[in-house]
């Protein structure tokens, strides 16, 4: 399968030549079966590019959202499928104890936040509220699971022809865990990540940055590269970028992972545009 | 060991962060933490104990009426509370790993998950005095 990197920012879009290497859309991965399957993670600005890339013979997309945080959906109206008549495109996204996955995205794809509504795009749009998610869409198998961050939140697990990605760009795992990490039976996301080739996984925050802000939901690289090796996963790609941090910045942070990780773990910045074929 | 569901660890680590004595179990009644303010209560640390099964922790602590007649499992707070899953809560005595009987207020909750997954049960008490 091919992954392709649409979006690698945290938070909130930015663009400009300070982050015009590692990029500036928000989070959106695109994985690829060898059979033509196309599964979307996540709506940020990055799905944008990720929509128009998307062949027109393809006639079925499947699009998992993690979360409804803004920064995770602001880019499906703009998300070329939605927009093509007789696409049966599927929206995966966590189930809430409170309002149904329709309206909670309805809440941004309606006017006055958006000017067309879920219920009028020319897509044929089915939508699935998961939690532990077993789902075999063409090639590619996608479970799913809860992980720790503010408001439900889901990592998935895809795997193909023997090779995983794991995916959980916002996430974490360390929060009131003294001595992260304490073992897998105690560690959120684990069994999403464990033994997986490849590990796209929150790294907003340096070490420094994290301690001003525990509880908001993201982990620091330390933890991170920490996580990854306790799941034993084969290639990290440190992702969720801060959205203070510019490409010199992100240059240091791929640096101090890679110290981190020494031979224990390959590790990388997650850069917009890149492809990672499993 | 598979990793506890994500409910299970947000309650450990909430207990690890409370001076009110917790205890927490997985759907088939096994122990699988308490906090150090229990640690206190129970009279043995949780790296000591470990996980247990309902069988076990039910009868180490010998939990008894005020005149020392055992309670049996059933009785408890929280095998009531995994059994019927609705809270339940009793006043009983127990004797605690250091020696000491102490008598105790159980409130117990059953854990019901966000996609309504029933993941465990937890107990809130306190040392009556």
């Amino acid at each position: 399968m091919r992954v392709t990197v649409w979006g690698t920012r945290g938070s909130i879009a930015t663009p400009g030549p300070q982050t015009a290497r590692y990029g500036g859309n928000t989070s959106c991965v695109s994985v690829e079966g060898e059979d033509g399957t196309w599964l979307v993670l996540d709506a940020g600005t990055g799905v944008r590019t990720c929509g128009a890339a998307i062949p027109k013979s393809v006639k079925r997309v499947d699009l998992f959202l993690t979360h409804l945080h803004m920064d995770h959906i602001i880019g499906l109206g703009f998300f070329a499928p939605l927009l093509r008549p007789g696409m049966d495109l599927h929206i995966w996204g966590p189930r809430s104890a409170g309002a149904d996955l329709k309206t909670r995205l309805s809440r941004y794809l309606s006017p006055p936040l958006f000017p067309v509504r879920l219920s009028e795009v020319p897509a044929d749009v089915s939508l699935h509220e998961i939690a532990a998610a077993d789902a075999t869409i063409g090639e590619l198998h996608v479970t799913s699971s809860f992980v720790t961050h503010p408001d439900p939140a889901l990592g998935y697990r895809i795997t193909s022809r023997g090779r995983t990605v794991a995916y959980i760009p916002d996430h974490e795992p360390a929060l009131g865990v003294e001595g992260f990490p304490i073992g897998p039976q105690w560690t959120s996301g684990h069994t999403v990540a464990a033994g997986a080739d490849l590990l796209i996984h929150d790294s907003q925050y340096t070490g420094a940055e994290y301690d001003g802000r525990v509880g908001w939901g993201h982990s620091s690289i330390d933890q991170s590269v920490a996580f990854a090796q306790q799941a034993g996963v084969g290639e990290l790609l440190l992702f969720h970028h801060d959205p203070a941090h510019d490409d010199a910045m992100l240059d240091v942070l791929a640096n101090d992972a890679a110290e981190r990780a020494g031979t224990s773990l390959v590790t990388a910045a997650a850069t917009e545009g890149a492809v990672v074929e499993l | 060991m598979a990793q506890q569901e994500i409910e299970t660890i947000l309650a450990r680590q909430l207990a690890s962060y409370l001076s009110t004595p917790v205890f927490l179990v997985d759907p088939a009644g096994n122990l699988v933490f308490y906090n150090e303010a229990a640690e206190g209560v129970l009279g043995q640390r949780f790296s000591e104990t470990g996980a247990l099964g309902v069988d076990e922790w039910s009868r180490d602590w010998r939990p008894s009426d005020e005149s020392g007649k055992p309670l049996v499992a059933d009785q408890l707070p929280v095998v009531i509370a995994l059994r019927d899953k609705h809270p339940a809560s009793s006043d009983f005595w127990i004797a605690g790993h250091d020696g000491v009987r102490r008598h105790i207020d159980v409130h117990a909750f059953p854990l019901i998950g966000i996609a309504g997954g029933f993941v465990g049960a937890v107990a809130l008490f306190w040392e009556m005095k």
